[in-house]
């Protein structure tokens, strides 16, 4: 099972940091960067299989493309904007985690402005 | 999962604070500094380049 295999570096990487952390602290929040993207490059094939499932779905449903597109673009944005809030959090940069986390706010907001349009003009259809 | 890389920043972040101290010791400080400074920006490279596989790899997954 991978997660025992990813707990175990975990708990290793975790002790290692901990040895460099008074030396050399920007070293240690190097380490833990490169972990967290080991680990991500690591659930790749999962990430990218349930992707496959998804898109297999939406095309069965004949869903419009467009939506599943944005979908799939607010979850990538999301999934960076808190890697780097995460990791600037870590060093002990809340300010900047937190402007982060603004601007990642804002750029979902416009990746979701045609759905919210799409969605009210299906809405007004109806009514009308 | 292929942790050689972090075994690699480990290693090089213990020999470069021994270095530093050592170096400290001798009286030599500035030398001390950059010896510290060359091996955060090594580090800095190895990681840099990381950072720019992972992010070409997820503008693929999620089409960003």
């Amino acid at each position: 099972m991978e997660i025992l295999q990813i707990v175990g570096a975990a708990l290793v990487v975790t002790v290692l940091i901990l040895v460099i952390k008074p030396q050399r602290p920007e070293l240690a929040l190097q380490i833990s960067l490169v972990f967290a993207i080991l680990i991500f490059l690591f659930m790749l094939d999962k990430i990218s299989g349930v992707i496959k499932v998804l898109e297999e779905l939406s095309g069965r449903a004949n869903l419009n493309k467009f939506y599943m597109a944005t979908i799939l673009k607010i979850i990538g944005v999301a999934y960076i904007a808190e890697f780097g809030a995460q990791v600037c959090r870590d060093a002990g940069e809340g300010a900047i985690a937190s402007k982060v986390e603004f601007a990642a706010k804002i750029i979902i907001m416009v990746l979701a402005v045609p759905i919210i349009v799409a969605i009210l003009d299906s809405l007004l259809k109806l009514l009308a | 999962m292929d942790t050689d890389l972090i075994f690699k920043i480990a290693i090089l972040g213990i020999v470069v604070s021994v270095l530093h101290t050592v170096l400290k010791q001798a009286g030599k400080e500035e030398v001390a500094n950059m010896v510290t400074l060359a091996g955060v920006v090594v580090v800095l490279f190895m990681v840099v380049q990381l950072i720019n596989d992972l992010f070409s790899i997820v503008k693929t997954i999620f089409q960003l």
